[in-house]
């Protein structure tokens, strides 16, 4: 169960949007004050621990930059949300252990709602709109990725 | 019943007699393909040290330095060499630098092959489709247990055929055949399948004009970008010294998830506008917008054929004041071919500023950003916003020949007929 406050974006937001290439040569924990900027230039100082990121359709197309995740795992993103996922963009961030499902009503979804996802039951509590919405579950042996942590915690902890 | 060189592809790399659509099953990879960006400083490095194992097979892991080439700032610099100094320690014979972007390089070096699994940490990885090859994408933990094990899990993908019949005018490219389909499947129309190019004018292609139009499949979401094996195919393998591999085509009854059929006489030069890559219009269609920039190059449109054609177009032209008309060819092999063949002296003489071979301009790391307010085409693959510089510029996408033709009139326009 995860419970946070919905950072809210649109459609087709896209990893050049969450990481900017000008500042790849960065390391992660710098270049997290770009994350976003070109449509939230206040994004990283608005994000707290434990906030969802919500978005609607074909979340993180374009690049495989596994930058984009870490980044948002860096500034504490507890999940991700979205109507559609680009596909790399969906391996990354389970593999580097965020939580991450479809839901076809985030549109209901505003910024500052606070969130509660049963990702095991597919059920998202709108806590602030008293509403609730059905979302993807995710299966056992992606939870137990995301439980360790990210696929290489996991291929650690399972000494495979 | 059928099946389709995906399938086909990933049956034999699974060691499975037979796969279909939704089967999760483990492969074989061919080529692990790193890029200075997304290689090695990406996690990877680190967590292969922390597993403890070696690289399980240095012969078939290519490293291309090609987004920080050349540096711009110390930072790149450093990742340049941490890359090779990795590469080298860690028995990796194939590390190129200065070559070009990684997808030419590769298919240059023979590293792409019909039949092949090939992954690389850069999104444009699909290119390699063009050879028959199964070739996508993945992140960096991805590509560390792949270099950890040699396996990866795949999903088997459906499959999406797209028909190009009929000729191709004068002044339209395979571009414009990539920017038309992109534009009717819709940048998310086919996430997570693959992509099949077939028909008469695909066939008619030749292979630099084939990968522009697999290069992109990626743009539409997808996880490859296939074209059938012929002759064209076998002609380019064979000059580079290769006949050692297991081709395959898609059968007559293949099952596809959607089919999609253009003519190609109809297709007039196509321009996809800010800020996604399904925005796409006819050129004549845009409207009366000047440009600053204009870019020829990247591994999608800066082949030796995309030289020619905009050499041709220049030839006793001038690029329009106010203009820069930067190019960069795909590589340093194509460098010097359009050098040999006097493509670039003409380019050069029209105007134009002969470049690096690299990702750079592309992905907005050197060698020409945009500042706000300005306009740039570009014969490159993404407009995203932000993409090559500021976030107040706009990046429009055309054939090399669209790029030419509007550097030599200061705003977007097709080449005429």
């Amino acid at each position: 169960m995860i419970e946070g406050k919905a950072l809210k974006y649109g459609n087709n937001i896209n990893t050049d949007i969450i990481s900017p290439p000008q500042y790849m040569e960065l390391s992660i924990e710098e270049a997290a004050r770009y994350a976003m900027s070109a449509v939230d230039p206040d994004f990283y100082r608005k994000v707290k621990k434990g906030d969802l990121f919500v978005a609607g359709d074909n979340l993180g197309s374009g690049s495989s930059r596994e930058t984009s995740p870490l980044t948002l795992k860096y500034l504490g993103i507890s999940m991700v949300v979205a109507r559609s996922f680009a596909r790399i963009f969906y391996r990354n961030l389970i593999n580097v252990g965020i939580p991450a499902v479809e839901c076809r009503e985030t549109g209901r979804i505003r910024e500052g709602d606070l969130l509660k996802v049963d990702m095991k039951k597919g059920v998202i509590k709108n806590l602030t709109r008293k509403e609730q919405y059905r979302c993807q579950k995710l299966p056992g042996h992606v939870m137990k990725i995301i439980e360790a942590g990210g696929l290489f915690s996991y291929l650690m902890e399972e000494e495979i | 019943m059928g099946k389709t060189i995906a399938e086909k592809t990933i049956a034999r790399a699974s060691g499975e007699k037979s796969v279909k659509p939704g089967d999760i099953v483990w492969v074989n990879v061919d080529r692990a393909m790193m890029d200075d960006i997304l290689g090695p400083r990406i996690q990877i490095a680190k967590q292969l040290e922390q597993l403890g194992r070696p690289v399980w097979d240095p012969k078939k892991v290519v490293i291309i330095s090609d987004h920080y080439t050349p540096p711009a700032s110390i930072h790149q610099a450093e990742i340049v060499k941490f890359t090779r100094e990795w590469a080298k320690s860690h028995g990796i014979e194939q590390y190129y630098e200065y070559e070009g972007p990684c997808h030419q390089v590769m298919a240059e070096t023979g590293n792409v092959r019909p039949g092949m699994i090939v992954l690389g940490t850069d999104s444009h990885t699909c290119m390699g489709g063009a050879l028959n090859a199964f070739a996508s994408g993945v992140g960096s933990t991805e590509m560390l247990g792949i270099l950890a094990t040699g396996k990866t899990w795949l999903k088997v993908p459906e499959t999406i055929q797209v028909v190009w019949d009929g000729r191709l005018s004068g002044n339209v490219m395979a571009k414009d055949i990539s920017l038309c389909t992109i534009g009717t499947v819709g940048h998310a129309g086919a996430t997570y399948m693959s992509v099949e190019y077939q028909g008469e004018t695909i066939q008619k292609l030749p292979m630099d004009e084939r990968m522009a139009i697999t290069n992109m499949a990626v743009e539409m979401g997808a996880k490859a970008g296939l074209m059938p094996f012929d002759d064209t195919a076998w002609f380019y393998l064979k000059r580079l010294g290769i006949e050692d591999y297991e081709s395959c085509n898609s059968d007559a009854d293949a099952q596809y998830y959607q089919s999609y059929h253009f003519q190609a006489d109809e297709l007039k030069p196509q321009v996809a506008c800010p800020h996604e890559v399904d925005h796409v219009v006819d050129a004549d269609q845009v409207g009366d917008i000047p440009i600053h920039q204009a870019y020829l190059g990247s591994c999608t449109g800066g082949r030796l054929n995309d030289l020619k054609a905009a050499a041709e177009y220049l030839e006793g032209k001038k690029v329009a004041k106010g203009v820069r008309l930067l190019v960069s060819p795909a590589s340093r092999k194509i460098w010097k071919e359009a050098d040999r063949l006097g493509y670039l002296s003409v380019i050069a003489e029209a105007g134009g500023v002969i470049m690096a071979p690299t990702c750079g301009v592309c992905v907005g790391l050197h060698s020409g950003l945009i500042a706000s307010g300005e306009n740039c085409i570009s014969s490159s693959n993404r407009n995203f916003l932000g993409r090559m510089g500021s976030k107040e510029g706009n990046i429009y996408l055309g054939s090399p020949l669209t790029v030419a033709a509007s550097a030599a009139a200061g705003r977007i326009q097709a080449a005429e007929c």
